[in-house]
């Protein structure tokens, strides 16, 4: 240390240690930590424990079977298969069929899905390849924001300004100029199909975009510059370099939303209008399995009325499995880095 | 033309042609408008809300507990607690439940068959539908004891809770580098003093961060509630009876045919989407800062 003012000379190679801090013994946390005593019976509870909490993860799905599959039986003996092929739902006379309800679910999910997916892809291009680097994370909060909204305040809103909207202007418009499709007739009630599958759109949006946005940021980076080293513009960027790349992920997302379409219960039960007909015209009143159970689960009487709502969840939880286990195929297949040609 | 001459073989440095360039062009319009009307739902929503929710925030609101059908005035005060005590009931269930799962998957469970099982199985419990869920705490706990309850209500948030919790320990436990738990055993720390002590407390922001998204999920949850916590206009502490809940009375309050209950709706809803954004928001915060980034 010949100067002070220099500061400590750096030294390459093993540091002076300071005597004391070699000869230190454990300090007294660490005392404390490792007399434990015998930790062999110690250990064993401990791993036993947490068995049990991971246990009681799959006793949790095999309790939810179990619970559906035995209190539905006495509607599957009464009807059987045809219980799905029914369109008759009149708990007066002990009759039941889900038809309808297969058929709102089915119809307000597509709806929603096919004004959603468009317009998630859109925001999940804008903001992984357009948006300016500061705009990004903003954006991408807001629109998850979209996901923290509770189902019953979708509802809400849906009743009070989507609905009157779509009564007063959309249906109107929709039903001067395609009216001839047929999709589009019957009077503007503002309640029905049509408001259900907005909502839906609405509250599947977040899902889809954001399931988009991972995908698109797991495609390598060098396959943007090298398609645009080939004189691409940043368009033809997009749609060859990623999102072809980035499809079956895509496809993913777009399941998982249907998904949480599918089983969607409060925002639907609330602007559906809650009328089991099957109708062609997309302003009518309609019905789907969530609500129907919403609606008249807990007032329920008699063994088979109960049981036939049984089942229709039943079926929900089986078409809801089956949806979200393959869309997280879809979605592992492109974030693993598993080629997503093989699934062109 | 000097460059003409550098361009390899079958290339041309012709202009990129008027239709390309549009459809650029276009492409881009779409993705801005496709940003803009996902924005403007979300901008109603917020704006709506805080318009006829502020406005129908006040004392009584707070503390009162409703008054009968078509009488105006009365508050939500039992809901908001109703609320509050459901996710106590549920967390007191779901929390631990989903942190020794989580454990387990990371300490444990790693790459075994088993393991992958449960995983697996923790993602399709985050798919059911939360009136499936519902249903099952119907069967569950209101059967059994023979009328709806509060802890009915919190038995179907906790299940709810698990698998959104049991991921969040597992990935943030899966982040803290193995040298630190070698260190632990090579001062001769017992293996589940290691995992409690050292371990989980290196990942501690990050399972909260878990935790609070499952609490933010849960919190504004409706369906799983109508037939197990039922609702009530009435106060109740007692877990044996129906209680209720700020998301069932915005329910029961919206579908009704009183303009002032439709006030209360918004103010319900206000108070809870604040309870529920802070929530999330404050998880962002400290998920963006701790060592354990990526946890949302």
């Amino acid at each position: 240390m010949a100067n002070r003012a220099l500061g400590a000379p750096r030294l390459t190679g093993p540091q002076p240690v300071p005597e004391e801090a070699v000869a230190a013994r454990p300090s007294a946390q660490v005392d404390s930590l490792i007399k434990a005593g015998d930790s062999r019976v110690a250990d064993r509870a401990f791993f036993f424990a947490m068995l049990a909490c991971a246990l009681s993860v799959l006793a949790l799905v095999g309790l939810i079977v179990y619970e559906l599959v035995t209190k539905s039986s006495l509607s599957w003996h009464a009807f059987g298969w045809k219980f799905f092929f029914r369109s008759e739902w009149d708990p007066v006379n002990d009759q039941y069929g889900a038809l309808p309800f297969v058929y709102g679910t089915l119809v307000s999910s597509i709806l929603a899905l096919l004004i959603a997916v468009p317009l998630a892809v859109g925001v999940a291009v804008y903001i992984t390849e357009m948006s300016p680097r500061w705009l990004r994370g903003g954006l991408a909060f807001t629109t998850e924001l979209l996901a923290a909204i509770p189902s019953v305040i979708y509802g809400l809103w849906a009743i009070f300004v989507l609905v009157p909207l779509l009564r007063q202007y959309v249906q109107p418009f929709l039903a001067r100029y395609l009216g001839w499709t047929g999709l589009f007739d019957g009077p503007p009630y503002g309640i029905g199909m049509l408001a259900a599958g907005i909502i839906l759109a609405i509250m599947v949006i977040p899902i889809v975009s954001s399931i988009t946005r991972e995908v698109m940021t797991s495609v390598p980076q060098q396959q943007r510059e090298a398609v645009l080293a080939l004189g691409a513009t940043r368009w033809e960027m997009i749609r060859t370099g990623v999102l072809r790349n980035a499809r079956a992920g895509i496809a993913g997302g777009v399941i998982l939303g249907l998904g949480r379409a599918l089983g969607e219960t409060m925002a639907v039960t609330m602007v559906i209008g809650n009328r089991p007909e099957i109708a062609r015209s997309l302003f009518a009143p309609g019905y789907t399995m969530a609500s129907v159970i919403a609606n008249e689960f807990s007032e329920a009487t008699g063994d088979l009325y109960l049981s036939a709502l049984v089942e229709v969840a039943l079926a929900l939880f089986i078409v809801t499995i089956i949806v979200n286990i393959l869309a997280q195929f879809l979605v592992w297949t492109v974030t693993r880095g598993t080629p997503a040609r093989g699934h062109a | 033309m000097p460059e003409k001459a550098m361009l390899p073989e079958g290339f041309s440095d012709a202009p990129i042609s008027i239709w390309r360039r549009s459809l650029n062009f276009l492409a881009t319009l779409a993705a801005v408008g496709a940003v803009i009307l996902v924005l403007l739902p979300l901008g109603a929503i917020f704006g709506y809300l805080l318009y006829r929710g502020l406005g129908s925030i006040n004392w009584a609101f707070l503390t009162q507990i409703p008054k009968p059908p078509g009488e105006s005035g009365g508050g939500m005060a039992n809901a908001i607690g109703g609320s509050v005590y459901l996710l106590l009931i549920a967390s007191a269930f779901g929390v631990p439940l989903g942190i020794g799962a989580g454990i387990y998957l990371s300490e444990y469970g790693r790459g075994t068959r088993f393991g992958n099982l449960v995983r697996f199985t923790a993602d399709v419990l985050n798919g059911v539908p939360s009136i499936i869920v519902g249903i099952v705490a119907y069967g569950l706990v209101v059967l059994a004891e023979g009328h709806f309850s509060a802890l009915a209500g919190g038995v179907a948030l906790a299940i709810m809770m698990v698998p959104t919790i049991t991921r969040a320990t597992e990935e943030m436990l899966l982040l803290v580098p193995q040298a630190v738990r070698e260190a632990a055993y090579g001062l001769g720390v017992s293996r589940w003093r290691t995992t409690l002590s050292i371990t989980l407390r290196t990942a501690t922001s990050g399972v909260i961060t878990g935790v609070m998204l499952a609490f933010a999920r849960v919190a504004g949850e409706t369906a799983p509630l109508l037939f197990t916590a039922f609702g009530n206009q009435y106060w109740n502490w007692k877990a044996n009876q129906p209680t209720a809940a700020l998301s069932l009375q915005i329910f029961t309050y919206a579908i009704s045919p009183f303009d002032d209950w439709h006030r209360q709706a918004w103010a319900g809803a206000l108070i809870l989407i604040v309870l529920i954004v802070a929530s999330v928001g404050a998880v962002r915060f400290v998920a963006g800062r701790g060592m354990l980034r990526g946890a949302s």
